[in-house]
Parts: structure tokens; C-alpha cells; sequence
């Protein structure tokens, strides 16, 4: 009795001091700027401290945002981000998925190929890109006069306000394609073969199998890919940030690069605190969505 | 059944065109940039840039990337990612294994509570806190270092999440027996739960590599000078400098990411498993 005492106390504090570091940085480097965030967006606090001292200022900085400009081109973009992009992005990334989980020789080596932009740094990417598109004789614009016998083009890709945001939108999901593929592919992998072989004998054919027996089958996969995906268009940054800066005429402006041009280069971080406030709360929304109807799956059954 | 065979035949031949048209169109920008980083004549470059040499190596020589290290500090750029990156990656696997450990082997009061708050903390996105923490690092006194960009990033929920799931799925019977053979708890994590365990360190260490190998926007905010600045941000410094040198700048951008695509090309299948087993969350 004494021992098992002993030894429940014992494992108590081993699990607590097992715990203990991580915990701590997780309290001082994600809860507390966490709790920061809802704080700093209703004071007009700056990153260096000026005469002034920081005040509370209610919700003037989520008025301002409402009249902000800026903002709302740049909220903007990022939904259509997300509507172009996620439907694309994953209807391609099953496709390929399909296409790289066939029976065929040297279907491995064309799997890796698909999945090297994703390993490669989206820094570099937007650099060859910015390569890529340039006007003058620049590879996309030859391209594009070669096929269409020299009517389309040249055309100014990222200096034009109205190229410029899906110029960002191609390389986008050049980019990331692969991992969806990736994620499907696992999903594919796990349906059991004999539900083929047996809609086979019944006379079902290749379209009927995959609308009947794949798809249903991904619907997990289906979820995980889309939200995913739609959290990673609210995150838009570094492209954006390497390519164009926003511009032209804030033709590319994003939530997230319109916050770091805030907080970190106006030094307004009240301001800023209060656009990350509505960043975390459309990721938070986006992602309880997901959870709920991974959960109804589950309960299905 | 006539037919059949020759349909299967051209279902093949359908297969390998589209294969290869996509692998045409993924290639073909990562192509170009190793191409265009060995042409060291820029006119020619530029010259060759929407033509079928853009593909093609004329007149091979490394002059531009003897350029980049003459122009930049390439080789500290590189130093600072390889610190910062690795410190990163092997703090966090010893860190977050730990709690992940008291988590799924040791029975404690608050392991409930502690679990809940690490899952939910997973959808937490780092861009939603970047201004507050850097207030908060620069309250600390911690701007332009190496520690501002490691610390923050070493205790990580979702790689909590995945050691959790691992280590849970280990038979209990293991660690009874070692403790009656009076073990102490951190010899059961060491000496038996870690071994056992490689596939998920394989997995973390990759996720987390890549990761922090890619990161821009935090390096951006907190590194002022060229001291303690990662490749990204380099990259970008290079690629802003008028005029631009389209071979120098290929070349930079080839030394930077020719480390994650040769580990990828290394450890092709680990690589892809890590990003499989993120997919099975939720």
C-alpha cells in the first residue's frame, strides 16, 4: 500500500516535470501573444513606445479597419484566393492522385517529380517565377505566343492590376498540388482493392466505380484537402510579399501582408493586433467547421 | 472480349502522356533556374530566357555563383539556416516526445485537461499571434539573434499530437515490467519508448525541417543586419538589389533550395509518409 502510494506520487511529478518545458513555452510563446492579440486590438499600443502612453481605445481600430481601404481589398483577395484555389488545387491534386497511384512502370519517379515543388523553398519559388513571367521575352509569355500563333501577348504579368493577383494564383498552385496529391493518394491507398474487383463483376464502369466507390470513400480526405487548403489561402504571404509588395495599386494586397506592413513596418501594433484578431478567428472558424464534420462522420459510423 | 486488350494498351498510353506532360510542367521552372544559374553572360540569358535554351546549359560556368559569394555573405546566410533550423528540430524532438510521453504513458491528474488544450491549440495559426510575440520578443530585449528565432518555435502542438498518437499505440506491458525491474520513468522513455519510436522522429524532424528551413515571415520581422538572417530572407535582400542579375539570383536561389530537394531525393519515402500522416488528424 505504502509502495503504490509511493509510486503514484512519484509518477505525478515525473509526468508533470516531463511536462513542464514544453508547457512553459507553449504559455510564453503561444498562449500568452495569444491572449495579447484580443488584448492590444482594442489599444492604440505601438511596437516602440512613443511620448504618448498606450491607451485603450475600444473598438476604434476595428471602425477603422471597416473604412480601411486597403483592407477590405485585401480580405478580399484572400477569399478569392480561396475560391479559386481550393477547388482547382484539389480537383487537380486528386487527379493526380489517380493518376500516379495507376499500375505502371515508373510511376514512382513521376510521383517524386509532382511533389518536388512543394520541397522547394517558396522564397525561390517566387523568385524563378518573377523570372517567368517577365514581359519581355520572358518564358510564359513566349509560351503563350507560340500556341496561341503569336495573337496573345506579351503580356505585363506582374505589373498589371489585372494579371498580377492570378499570375500569384498559378504559381500558387504549382506549388502546392503535390502535397494534396500526397494526402490523397494515402486516401486512395486505403480502400480495400475487393470493393473494385467485386463492382467489376457486377458490370460497373471506371466512372461509375469512382463516383460510387472512390469518392464516398474520401470524404474524410475530401475535408482534411479543402479546409486545409482554404486555411493556407487566409495565410498568403510570402509570395505575395517577394513578387509584388502588395501591389500594383493593391491589386495583391493579403490580410496577412497587410498586418506585417502594420504592425511591423508602421509599428502600429494595435491596429495590426486587431486585423490578426480577424485572421484568427476566420482560421478558427474554418477549422471547428472541419472538426464537426469529421466528428458527424465518426458518429455515422 | 475484342477490344479489351487494345483498350487497356491505349488507357497506358493516355496514362504516360498525361504523366509526362505533368511532370513537363513541374520540372520545367526548377529547369530553368539550375540552367540559368550556369549561364554566366546575363545578355545571353536574358536572350535565351523564352526560347527551348532556356532548358539548355550553353556554355556551362559556376562564375555566378562564385558571384553570389563575392556580392552576399551566402555562406553566413547558409551557417544561420543550418543553426537555427536544426536547433529547432532536435530541441523540439526532445521537448515535445517528453510531454508527449506523460501524455500517453503515465497516469496523472490534469493529463485530460493538459491533451484538450494541446489539440486545440494545433489550430492556433503562428501568422494570428506573429505581431503580438514580437512586441513580446522585443520587450525581452531578444531582436536580431538566434535564439528569438529558435526558442518560439521549439515547442510545437502538433508534434506533440503525432508522438501522442504514436506512443499510445505501444503495448502498456513494456514499461510494468521495466518498472518492476525498478526502472526510472525517464530510463522507460529513453531506453525503450524513443527506440521504438523512429518512424515518428523520422516524421517530426522532416515536418519540422521543412518547415523552418521554408520560414519567412518571423526571420523577416526579427533580424535587422545580415548576422543572424536565415537564406530566405537573403534570398530576398539578393533579389531586391537593382539591377537585377538574373544569373546570380538563379544561382542564390539554387544553393538554397538544392539542400531540401537532395534530402527529399535521399529520403524520398520518409518524406512522403510525414506528409501522409499529417492528412490522418482531426
Amino acid at each position: 500500500m505504502r509502495l503504490n502510494l509511493n509510486r503514484t506520487r512519484r509518477e505525478e511529478l515525473t509526468a508533470w516535470a516531463f511536462s513542464a518545458p514544453a508547457l512553459l513555452l507553449l504559455l510564453l510563446f503561444l498562449i500568452i501573444p495569444f491572449a495579447m492579440a484580443f488584448g492590444l486590438a482594442f489599444t492604440d499600443q505601438r511596437l516602440i513606445p512613443g511620448p504618448l502612453p498606450t491607451r485603450i481605445i475600444g473598438l476604434r481600430n476595428f471602425v477603422r479597419l471597416l473604412n480601411d481601404e486597403v483592407f477590405r481589398k485585401a480580405i478580399l483577395h484572400n477569399f478569392i484566393f480561396a475560391l479559386v484555389v481550393v477547388p482547382v488545387q484539389s480537383g487537380l491534386a486528386l487527379g493526380l492522385a489517380l493518376l500516379v497511384n495507376q499500375k505502371l512502370r515508373g510511376v514512382a519517379a513521376f510521383r517524386a517529380i509532382y511533389f518536388l515543388p512543394t520541397v522547394t523553398v517558396m522564397v525561390v519559388v517566387a523568385v524563378v517565377w518573377t523570372f517567368l513571367y517577365s514581359t519581355e521575352g520572358g518564358l510564359i509569355n513566349e509560351l503563350l505566343r507560340l500556341i496561341s500563333g503569336g495573337r496573345l501577348g506579351p503580356y505585363r504579368w506582374l505589373d498589371d492590376p489585372k494579371l498580377a493577383f492570378p499570375a500569384i494564383i498559378i504559381l500558387s498552385i504549382w506549388q502546392g498540388v503535390g502535397f494534396q496529391m500526397i494526402i490523397y493518394l494515402a486516401g486512395l491507398q486505403e480502400i480495400p482493392l475487393d470493393l473494385y474487383e467485386a463492382a467489376s463483376i457486377d458490370g460497373a464502369s471506371r466512372g461509375q466505380q469512382f463516383w460510387y466507390i472512390t469518392m464516398p470513400a474520401l470524404r474524410n480526405t475530401h475535408i482534411f484537402v479543402l479546409v486545409t487548403t482554404t486555411i493556407l489561402a487566409f495565410k498568403l504571404f510570402t509570395q505575395v510579399e517577394v513578387m509584388t509588395q502588395g501591389g500594383p495599386l493593391d491589386a495583391t494586397q493579403t490580410m496577412v501582408l497587410h498586418m506585417v506592413n502594420m504592425g511591423y513596418r508602421q509599428l502600429k501594433v494595435g491596429y495590426a493586433s486587431a486585423i490578426s484578431v480577424i485572421f484568427v478567428l476566420i482560421v478558427l472558424t474554418i477549422s471547428l467547421i472541419q472538426r464537426r464534420l469529421l466528428v458527424e462522420e465518426r458518429e455515422v459510423a | 472480349m475484342p477490344g479489351y486488350r487494345t483498350r487497356q494498351r491505349l488507357w497506358k498510353v493516355v496514362g504516360y502522356i498525361l504523366l509526362g506532360l505533368f511532370a513537363l510542367i513541374f520540372l520545367a521552372p526548377l529547369v530553368v533556374m539550375i540552367v540559368s544559374s550556369l549561364k554566366a553572360d546575363e545578355l545571353q540569358l536574358l536572350r535565351e530566357m523564352g526560347t527551348i535554351r532556356a532548358f539548355i546549359p550553353t556554355r556551362p560556368s559556376l562564375q555566378n555563383y562564385f558571384d553570389v559569394f563575392h556580392r552576399m555573405p551566402f555562406q553566413r546566410f547558409f551557417l544561420n539556416s543550418v543553426i537555427i533550423v536544426s536547433s529547432i528540430v532536435l530541441l523540439g524532438l526532445f521537448v515535445n516526445s517528453l510531454i508527449a510521453f506523460a501524455l500517453a504513458r503515465l497516469r496523472w491528474r490534469g493529463r485530460g485537461f493538459i491533451l484538450s488544450l494541446i489539440i486545440a491549440l494545433i489550430i492556433i495559426p503562428f501568422e494570428g499571434i506573429a505581431v503580438p510575440l514580437l512586441l513580446e520578443v522585443n520587450r525581452f530585449g531578444w531582436l536580431d539573434s538566434y535564439h528569438v528565432q529558435i526558442i518560439p518555435f521549439i515547442a510545437h502542438p502538433f508534434s506533440i499530437f503525432l508522438f501522442y498518437q504514436f506512443f499510445i499505440g505501444i503495448p502498456k506491458d513494456f514499461d510494468e515490467a521495466a518498472l518492476v525491474d525498478g526502472a526510472s520513468y525517464f530510463r522507460i522513455y529513453s531506453q525503450l519508448i524513443v527506440p521504438l519510436s523512429r518512424p515518428v522522429f523520422a516524421t517530426v524532424a522532416i515536418l519540422q525541417f521543412k518547415e523552418y528551413w521554408d520560414a519567412f515571415l518571423w526571420p523577416l520581422m526579427v533580424t535587422r543586419g545580415f548576422e543572424y538572417r536565415p537564406l530566405t530572407v537573403g534570398m530576398q535582400t539578393f533579389f531586391g538589389q537593382w539591377p537585377r542579375e538574373w544569373g546570380d539570383i538563379m544561382a542564390f536561389a539554387s544553393m538554397t533550395s538544392l539542400p531540401v530537394l537532395l534530402l527529399f531525393l535521399a529520403f524520398q519515402r520518409w518524406f512522403i509518409q510525414s506528409v501522409a500522416s499529417t492528412g490522418v488528424k482531426g
